[in-house]
C-alpha cells in the first residue's frame, strides 16, 4: 500500500515538475494563465450579477401584473356572483362554473383551483373544482400556511411555488370568495412562469455566450501582446549567449522606434562596447604575449653564454686559488637561481598574458605525486626529514597537463620541505567521482590565517629574514595556483603556527569541473592519514636516522 | 675519428662559447653565423651533427633544417631560446632530431651530442623483419619489397628499437632513454613527431598504420607480428 502511493507520487512528480519548470520558465504562459484566471472570475460575476437582476426585473413586473389581473378576475366573479338570483344547489354550481370559466377565457398560462374554506358551515355544498389542464391536478401546490392566510372577506394573498411535476416556477394567488347560501370558499389562481423562465434562459444563453467570446479574444489580445513583448527579450537572450560564446559581431535587429527597438538599440551598444573592450585586452595580450617572447629570446641568448662560461669555470674551480674558486662556485649557484627566477618571471607573464598552452592528457596523479616525491627524497633526507605517501585506493586519474601538475607538486613539497623543521611530511592522494585531490601537510613551522591569506602572494615570504635552504624564487606557489586554476582546479593553503601547514590541490577529472565532495579535507591529522589511505612505499626510501 | 660539429648561430659569443665547450671534449667545431650560408657550408663540411639555432638572419633554422633533411639524414639539433610550443613541434616536424632549450649547461649539450652519435647497433641480429619491412640492422638499410626506404639514423633507431620486440609496448620515456638517451623524463612531444615521419615514410597508409601501432595512453609497439 505504502509502496503503491509511493509510486503515484513518483509517476506525479515528473509531470508537476515538468509543468513547473514550464511555468517558471515562460512569461507566455504565467500571463496567459493569469489572464485567463482573471477573466473567468471577472465574467463570472458579472454575469452572475446581471442574470439575478434581470431575473428580479422580470419576475417583479410579472408578479405585479398577475396580482392585478387575478385582483380585477376575483372582484368581478364575486360582484356576478353577488348579482345573481340563483338559490339552488344546482344553480348556484352552475353559476359559480360559469363566472369562472368566463374569466378564465382570456387568461393565459393560468389554472384556478376552488376550495370549500375550513371555516364554511353551510350545509350546501359546491363541488370543489379546478381548471381543467394537462397535467396532475393543481390542488397541491396550494400550501397549509396560505390557506389560513387567507381569510373570509379579506383580500388575496401569493407565493412562489413550483408547477406540479415539473420545475417551470409558479406564482400562486389566493383569495376569498363568498358565495351566497353556499358560504365562504377560496379561489386560487395559479400562473406558471414558463415564458419568464424561457426568456431567462435565452438571455444566459446569449450572456454565456458573450462572455466564453469575451474571454477568448482577452486570451488572444494578452498572448499577442505578451508575445510582441517576450520575443524580442527571447531573442535578446538568444544573442547574449552567442555573445557570451564569443561570437562578438552577433546584433540584434532593430525595426521603429518604440521601447523595444530602444532595447536592440542599447543591447547592440552594450555589444559593441563589449566587443571593443575585447578586442583591445586580445590586442594588449598579443603585444604582452610577443613583449615576453622577445624578452625571452634577448634574455636567454647571452645567459647561454654565461651558463657556460660559469660552468666551465666551475668545472676547473680546484685549479684556482681558493677566493676565485670560490668566486666561480658563487657565480655558478646564484646563476641556478638567476636562471629559475627567469625561468619563474617568464612563465608567470606567459600566464597574466593568457598564453599559456595546456596539452591535457589522462595521467594517474599518485603516479606523478610519486614520480616528484621520488625526486626529492634525497633534499628532505639532507635535513633529515621523511617524505611519506599515503594512496587510497580506487581511479586516481584525470586530466591534466602532466608537467603544470608536477610542477605544482614539486612546489608545494618543496615548500613543505623548507618549513617542515626535520618533522615528517604526509602527502595523501585520493579521489571522487569528479575530483582527484593531493594534500601535503608538514609539521613545522606552520602558517597563521594572515599568512594563509598571503601564501600565494607574489614574492611574498612568510618570514623575509628566515635563510632558504631550498631556494625558491618566490613564485612557485604564486605559479602553482595560477597552474590549478588553468586547469579549473584548486590550490588552497590552511596553517597553524608551530603545528604545521597543509595544502590541498584539487583537479577535476574531466571537463565537468570540480565536484561538490571533496575526496580530501584540507586540515588533515597525522592519524588520518593511515585511516583513509595505504601507505605506498617509494623507491628510493629515505634513510631515516 | 674526431667528431665535426657544425655550429649555426649568430651569437659570436654564444657560437665561441659552444666552440670552447666542444673542443674541450675533443670534438671539431666549424662555424656559421648566417642562414644564407649555412647549407653550403654544410654541404662543404659534411659534419657529423649539427646544431642549429632557430633565429638567424636570413634563412630561418625552420628551412634550413627542411633543405639539409631533404639531402641527408644528419642528426640535427635545435638550440632554441623560446620554449614556445610552436617553435620546438615546427623545429621537429621539419626534421630536427632533439632540441636544446637556452641557456643549457656545457654537460647537456656534450650529453645531446654524443647521444645523436652513438648508433645503436648492441650486437643483435643483422636482419630483421617487420611486416612487409626488411630492416638490415648492421648496414642501416631499410626496404619494402626490395625498394629502399631513406631513413634518418634517428628514424632507424626508433623503428629497430620497436622491431626488435615486435609486440611490446614501449612507453614514450622508454623511448625517450633507449633512442635518445635521456635519462630522466624528457619532452614526450619528441616521439610523437619522429613516430609520425616515421609512419609518413615506411606506412603504405601513414592515417592506418599497420607497422607501428599506437597503443592509447601507453605507447607504441610494433605490429605485423603474428605470435
Amino acid at each position: 500500500m505504502k509502496l503503491t502511493s509511493r509510486a503515484i507520487v513518483m509517476m506525479l512528480r515528473a509531470p508537476v515538475r515538468t509543468l513547473w519548470v514550464r511555468w517558471t520558465r515562460s512569461m507566455l504562459l504565467r500571463v496567459v494563465t493569469s489572464t485567463l484566471v482573471v477573466g473567468l472570475v471577472a465574467v463570472g460575476g458579472i454575469g452572475a450579477y446581471v442574470t439575478t437582476q434581470i431575473r428580479d426585473g422580470l419576475v417583479d413586473k410579472r408578479v405585479e401584473s398577475i396580482l392585478s389581473e387575478s385582483a380585477s378576475d376575483v372582484a368581478g366573479t364575486q360582484a356576478a356572483i353577488l348579482a345573481s338570483t340563483a338559490e339552488t344547489p344546482g344553480d348556484l354550481q352552475g353559476l359559480v362554473n360559469d363566472q369562472l370559466a368566463s374569466i378564465q377565457l382570456g387568461a393565459v398560462g393560468r389554472g384556478f383551483v376552488l376550495l370549500r374554506a375550513p371555516s364554511n358551515a353551510s350545509l350546501v355544498f359546491l363541488s370543489t373544482f379546478g381548471s381543467s389542464q394537462p397535467g396532475p391536478p393543481l390542488d397541491s401546490v396550494i400550501t397549509q400556511s396560505l390557506r389560513q392566510s387567507i381569510v373570509p372577506g379579506g383580500s388575496q394573498h401569493w407565493q412562489f411555488a413550483v408547477m406540479p411535476g415539473t420545475n417551470i416556477p409558479a406564482v400562486v394567488v389566493g383569495a376569498p370568495l363568498y358565495v351566497k347560501s353556499a358560504g365562504d370558499y377560496e379561489l386560487y389562481f395559479v400562473y406558471s412562469l414558463e415564458n419568464e423562465q424561457a426568456t431567462l434562459g435565452l438571455i444566459q444563453n446569449v450572456l454565456a455566450l458573450g462572455a466564453g467570446v469575451l474571454v477568448g479574444l482577452v486570451l488572444f489580445m494578452t498572448w499577442t501582446v505578451t508575445l510582441q513583448a517576450v520575443r524580442p527579450v527571447r531573442t535578446a537572450a538568444r544573442i547574449a549567449s552567442r555573445l557570451a560564446d564569443g561570437h562578438l559581431s552577433e546584433r540584434m535587429r532593430v525595426h521603429g522606434n518604440d521601447e523595444m527597438a530602444t532595447l536592440a538599440t542599447t543591447f547592440n551598444d552594450m555589444a559593441s562596447s563589449l566587443q571593443r573592450q575585447i578586442t583591445r585586452m586580445e590586442d594588449l595580450s598579443r603585444l604582452q604575449r610577443r613583449f615576453v617572447s622577445d624578452v625571452s629570446h634577448e634574455l636567454r641568448t647571452p645567459l647561454t653564454t654565461i651558463r657556460m662560461a660559469s660552468d666551465v669555470l666551475h668545472d676547473h674551480r680546484s685549479e684556482f686559488e681558493p677566493s676565485v674558486g670560490r668566486s666561480a662556485e658563487l657565480l655558478a649557484m646564484q646563476l641556478d637561481r638567476f636562471e629559475s627566477l627567469l625561468a619563474d618571471l617568464l612563465e608567470i607573464s606567459r600566464i597574466d598574458a593568457g598564453a599559456a598552452q595546456l596539452d591535457f592528457e589522462n595521467h594517474d596523479l599518485a603516479e606523478v605525486v610519486r614520480y616528484q616525491l621520488e625526486g626529492l627524497v634525497p633534499a628532505a633526507a639532507e635535513q633529515g626529514i621523511e617524505l611519506r605517501l599515503w594512496v587510497r585506493e580506487g581511479e586516481n586519474t584525470a586530466s591534466m597537463d602532466a608537467p603544470r601538475v608536477g610542477r605544482i607538486i614539486r612546489n608545494i613539497l618543496s615548500n613543505a620541505i623548507e618549513h617542515a623543521q626535520g618533522q615528517p611530511i604526509d602527502v595523501a592522494v585520493a579521489s571522487s567521482s569528479r575530483t582527484v585531490a593531493v594534500v601535503v601537510r608538514d609539521y613545522g613551522v606552520g602558517l597563521s590565517p594572515a599568512q594563509v591569506a598571503r601564501v600565494f602572494d607574489r614574492f611574498w615570504r612568510a618570514d623575509p629574514a628566515r635563510a632558504r635552504t631550498m631556494g625558491g624564487t618566490g613564485l612557485g606557489l604564486s605559479i602553482s595556483r595560477e597552474d590549478a586554476q588553468l586547469h579549473d582546479g584548486a590550490l588552497e593553503a590552511w596553517g597553524s603556527p608551530g603545528k604545521g601547514a597543509s595544502f590541498r590541490l584539487m583537479l577535476p577529472r574531466g571537463s565537468g569541473g570540480l565536484g561538490v565532495r571533496e575526496p580530501l579535507p584540507l586540515n588533515m591529522g597525522p592519524d588520518d592519514f593511515p585511516a583513509i589511505a595505504q601507505r605506498v612505499t617509494l623507491g628510493v626510501e629515505a634513510v631515516d636516522g | 675519428m674526431v667528431a665535426k660539429i657544425l655550429v649555426v648561430d649568430d651569437d659570436p659569443a654564444v657560437a665561441e662559447m659552444i666552440g670552447i665547450v666542444l673542443r674541450a671534449d675533443g670534438f671539431d667545431p666549424v662555424f656559421c653565423d648566417h642562414g644564407d650560408h649555412a647549407v653550403a657550408i654544410f654541404r662543404a663540411e659534411q659534419p657529423d651533427v649539427i646544431l642549429l639555432d632557430l633565429m638567424l638572419p636570413g634563412k630561418s633554422g625552420i628551412d634550413i633544417c627542411r633543405e639539409i633533411r631533404a639531402e641527408s639524414g644528419v642528426p640535427i639539433i635545435m638550440l632554441t631560446a623560446k620554449s614556445d610550443t610552436v617553435d620546438v613541434v615546427l623545429g621537429l616536424e621539419s626534421g630536427a632530431d632533439d632540441y636544446i632549450p637556452k641557456p643549457f649547461k656545457p654537460r647537456e649539450l656534450i650529453a645531446r651530442v654524443r647521444a645523436r652519435l652513438r648508433r645503436n647497433d648492441n650486437g643483435a641480429p643483422g636482419m630483421v623483419r617487420i611486416g612487409e619491412l626488411e630492416i638490415d640492422v648492421t648496414g642501416h638499410r631499410v626496404a619494402r619489397d626490395g625498394e629502399v626506404i631513406q631513413l634518418t639514423p634517428l628514424e632507424f633507431d626508433v623503428l629497430v628499437t620497436l622491431a626488435r620486440h615486435p609486440g611490446q609496448v614501449f612507453t614514450r620515456e622508454v623511448l625517450l632513454e633507449d633512442v635518445w638517451g635521456y635519462r630522466h623524463a624528457a619532452d614526450t612531444r619528441l616521439v610523437n613527431v619522429h613516430i609520425q615521419r616515421l609512419r609518413a615514410k615506411i606506412e603504405r597508409d601513414p592515417e592506418n598504420p599497420e607497422i607501428v601501432l599506437t597503443v592509447r595512453g601507453v605507447g607504441y609497439k610494433a605490429g605485423g607480428y603474428t605470435p
